[in-house]
């Protein structure tokens, strides 16, 4: 099904029918609803509590099915951690294979060709392209997905949260900070 | 641009939709990819939303003829399967280029060694 949809989708494209950014659009209102929120209560679980955080990184499917959030995406789910010395990244070069149970529905650039091989060749200049900039000392790792292997970046919990609860600590925790396009929001930027 | 309302209308016109309260629910990206695409087709004037919900529901009913059990996880093969016809009616492509398409885009999957951006190319085509 994937592959007839991307052949309709390529004929339309190139026939004028669609506009990528117009099918973004779309595809983004309605994402929410299997939506990042489910990976974001995940990360924040992990920020509060040692014990899932450990479970987690040991066996990231077990860990994200105890929430509840299973589905055949989220099968063999690893997580990764950004360290102040390590940051993640994650690409699928093959067949933007996605943990969409826990991420949602991916967002159209990251089925792109000039992200995932961009991304492979410098992640510097990709990640600076979404306006962020990481230490140069700093460790970029960039991880490819494939169908039987999905990953979450767990980002690091911002500095001013102590004693947040899980539920507001989630709402700092963006989709592409889970895919380590991002950072999570500091809580100046949820004002 | 998609109009929202149009969006709406789209998921309470035809039949059976899986939604929730908020809207549709996808299962894989590609059902949303597909939905989406429609949408689009639609806003372009290709089809009317009438023309759309009979090739959805003759689908639909083709497969329940055919023994579909009906349970909404195979919703959006049915919806795929009208759309395909549906823009072959139109004229917008022909059974055969999505074909053909189909068939570059499997050769294009099996040759790029893991770790590589997929791309269609000519020769994929073959």
């Amino acid at each position: 099904m994937q592959l007839r949809t991307r052949a309709l989708e390529t004929i339309l494209l190139e026939k004028g029918y669609i506009e990528p950014a117009a099918i973004d659009l779309l595809i983004e209102t309605y994402e929410k609803k299997i939506g990042p929120r489910n990976g974001a209560q995940v990360v924040a679980k992990a920020w509060v509590d040692p014990k899932f955080r450990q479970w987690l990184f040991a066996d990231g499917t077990a860990a994200v099915e105890s929430l509840g959030f299973s589905g055949r995406s989220a099968n063999h789910l690893v997580a990764l951690e950004n360290t102040p010395s390590v940051h993640n990244m994650v690409v699928c070069t093959l067949c933007s294979c996605y943990p969409w149970a826990v991420l949602g529905l991916p967002p159209l650039w990251y089925k792109s060709a000039p992200y995932r091989s961009r991304t492979v060749a410098d992640p510097r200049g990709v990640l600076a392209d979404f306006g962020v900039e990481l230490p140069k000392d700093m460790e970029i790792r960039v991880w490819d997905s494939t169908a039987e292997l999905r990953y979450l970046v767990v980002p690091m919990r911002p500095a001013g949260t102590e004693g947040w609860s899980e539920d507001n600590l989630a709402d700092l925790v963006t989709r592409d900070s889970m895919i380590g396009t991002g950072l999570a929001k500091s809580p100046k930027d949820l004002k | 641009m998609i109009d929202q309302a149009a969006a709406r209308r789209a998921t309470q016109e035809v039949p059976s939709i899986p939604r929730d309260a908020d809207g549709p629910v996808f299962r894989e990206p590609w059902e949303a990819q597909a939905f989406a695409m429609t949408l689009a087709l639609h806003e372009r004037g290709v089809f009317t939303w009438s023309e759309w919900a009979a090739a959805l529901a003759t689908e639909i009913k083709r497969a329940q003829a055919a023994g579909d059990p009906d349970t909404g996880e195979t919703y959006y093969s049915h919806w795929l399967n009208a759309l395909e016809r549906l823009v072959a009616d139109k004229g917008v492509t022909t059974s055969e280029t999505l074909h053909r398409y189909r068939d570059a885009w499997d050769h294009a999957c099996d040759r790029t060694p893991h770790g590589k951006p997929i791309e269609l190319r000519p020769e994929d085509f073959g």
